[in-house]
C-alpha cells in the first residue's frame, strides 16, 4: 500500500512530489501531462527567482529538479474515479488501480467546453482550446472566437494579424476583457463583433465548415473553417463526488490544505485558494505534503 | 536503417517542445516543419493526419498525433 498518490503534474504537484520524496514516502504521482497550464502560460514575469522565463522552460526548471529523485511520475495517465474505502482511497485510472493511505488532488484547471452539438466530433479539425498553438494553421482562412474575456480577446488580436476574417461570438453585451484591446478589435477591418450571441452547434463534413449563432430569435450559419474556444477554466475535479466544493466547484481546504474527508489533501487551482498564480500552487503543494506525511506519521497504519 | 522521422509543430506549443524534447533525448534525429511559417507543410499535415491539431509526427509513414509518448516509443522501436 502506498503512503502518498498525488493527482496532477502541475507546480502544485510537481512541488509535493519533491517534498514527498524528501520526506522518503512511498508514493506515485500520476498526470495527463507535465507542467499543466504552466506549460500554456507564455512569458512567466512573477516567479520568484526568475525575472522573465517562457512557463515551458519553467515547467522544464520544475521536472528536472523532480527528476533528481527517483519520483514515480506515471505521465499520460487520467484519474477517472477516487473513492475512500474505509482507512484508505482508490484510484482508478485509465489504465490501472492504485490504493494509497493519502491523497494529494493537484489537477488544477482545465478549459471550459462549449456543450454544444460538433464540438466534440470536430476537436482538432478546426475546433482547437489553444489559440497559441493552433492559430497559425489557420493562415488566410475565416475563424470564430468564442468567449469576451480576455483569453478571447487575446486570442481574437493574435488571430486577426494571421486569419482573413474573424467572428468574435461574445455571449454578454459588451466584451468584458482588456479595454485597449477590446478597442483594437472594433477598429480592425477584418474583425466582427457578435455581441449578445450565442454559438449554438459547429458544423462541418471532414473539418469544420462553420458555425450556427444564435442572436436574440435570429440564427445565422457563419461560414468558418477555424473555432476558438476561449471560455474560460472549471476546476478539473470531476472525477472526485465526495468532497466539499465551493459553488465553482473548487474543492475547499484550510490552512493545512486538508480537505473534510480525513487523509484527503488538495492544493493549486483546484481549491479555493484565492491566487491562481504558479508561485501559490507550488506553495500550496509544499504544505499539502508536509500535511500528508504528518497524517501518515500520526497514524499507525 | 534509422526510421525518417518528421515533427510538424508551432513554435508556440507546449507539446510540440516536449515531442522535440523526447526525440532528442533517446538521440533521434528528425525534420522539423514549423507549420506557421510554411502554409504549404501546414496542408500536407492536415491532408496526412485528417486533423489540424499540433503536433504531429511522422515516423516512416505512421502519422501519431499529438505527443503520445507510447505510440511514439512503440514505432521507434524503444520500448
Ligand atoms: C495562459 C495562462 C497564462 C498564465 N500566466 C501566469 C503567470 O504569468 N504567472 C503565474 O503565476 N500564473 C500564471 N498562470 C496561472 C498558472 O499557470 C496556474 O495558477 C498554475 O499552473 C496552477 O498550478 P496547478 O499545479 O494547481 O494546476 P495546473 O497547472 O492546472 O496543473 C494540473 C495538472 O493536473 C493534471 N490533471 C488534471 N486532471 C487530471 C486527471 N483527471 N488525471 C490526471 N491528471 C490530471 C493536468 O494534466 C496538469 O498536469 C497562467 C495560466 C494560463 C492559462
Amino acid at each position: 500500500m502506498l503512503d502518498l498518490i498525488i493527482i496532477g503534474a502541475g507546480p502544485a504537484g510537481i512541488t509535493a512530489a519533491i517534498y514527498a520524496a524528501r520526506k522518503k514516502m512511498n508514493f506515485v504521482i500520476i498526470s495527463r501531462d507535465v507542467g499543466g497550464q504552466t506549460a500554456w502560460s507564455g512569458g512567466v514575469e512573477n516567479y520568484t527567482g526568475y525575472q522573465f522565463i517562457p512557463g515551458i522552460e519553467l515547467v522544464a526548471k520544475f521536472e528536472e529538479h523532480m527528476k533528481t529523485f527517483a519520483v514515480p511520475l506515471h505521465e499520460g495517465e487520467s484519474v477517472q474515479e477516487l473513492m475512500r474505502q474505509r482507512d484508505m482511497f482508490v484510484v482508478r485510472t485509465d489504465k490501472t488501480e492504485y490504493q494509497a493511505r493519502t491523497v494529494i488532488v493537484a489537477s488544477g484547471k482545465q478549459s471550459r467546453e462549449l456543450g454544444v452539438p460538433g464540438e466534440k466530433e470536430f476537436r482538432n479539425k478546426g475546433l482547437t482550446y489553444c489559440a497559441t498553438c493552433d492559430g497559425p494553421l489557420f493562415a488566410n482562412k475565416d475563424v470564430a472566437v468564442i468567449g469576451g474575456g480576455n483569453s478571447a480577446l487575446d486570442a481574437a488580436l493574435q488571430l486577426m494579424r494571421i486569419a482573413r476574417r474573424v467572428y468574435l461570438i461574445n455571449i454578454a453585451a459588451e466584451l468584458t476583457g482588456d479595454s485597449a484591446i477590446a478597442e483594437k478589435l472594433k477598429n480592425a477591418s477584418n474583425v466582427a463583433i457578435y455581441n449578445n450571441a450565442r454559438i449554438t452547434s459547429v458544423n462541418g463534413a471532414q473539418m469544420v465548415a462553420g458555425i450556427t449563432v444564435q442572436k436574440a430569435a435570429l440564427v445565422d450559419f457563419l461560414p468558418v473553417q477555424g473555432v476558438f474556444v476561449e471560455i474560460g477554466l472549471i476546476p478539473s475535479a470531476e472525477f472526485i463526488r465526495d468532497v466539499r466544493k465551493n459553488e465553482y466547484g473548487e474543492i475547499m481546504v484550510n490552512c493545512k490544505s486538508e480537505t473534510d474527508v480525513p487523509g484527503l489533501f488538495a492544493a493549486g487551482d483546484v481549491t479555493d485558494v484565492p491566487a491562481k498564480q504558479i508561485i501559490v500552487a507550488a506553495g500550496e503543494g509544499a504544505k499539502a505534503a508536509l500535511s500528508a506525511f504528518h497524517y501518515v506519521a500520526i497514524h499507525s497504519f | 536503417m534509422p526510421k525518417k522521422v518528421t515533427v510538424y509543430s508551432t513554435p508556440t506549443c507546449p507539446y510540440c517542445t516536449r515531442a522535440k524534447q523526447f526525440l532528442t533525448d533517446n538521440r533521434i534525429a528528425f525534420d522539423n516543419v514549423d507549420v506557421s511559417v510554411d502554409t504549404g507543410r501546414a496542408e500536407e499535415m492536415i491532408q496526412k493526419s485528417g486533423q489540424m491539431g499540433v503536433p504531429v509526427l511522422d515516423i516512416d509513414g505512421e502519422i501519431i498525433v499529438g505527443f503520445d509518448r507510447e505510440r511514439i516509443q512503440r514505432a521507434l522501436g524503444l520500448t
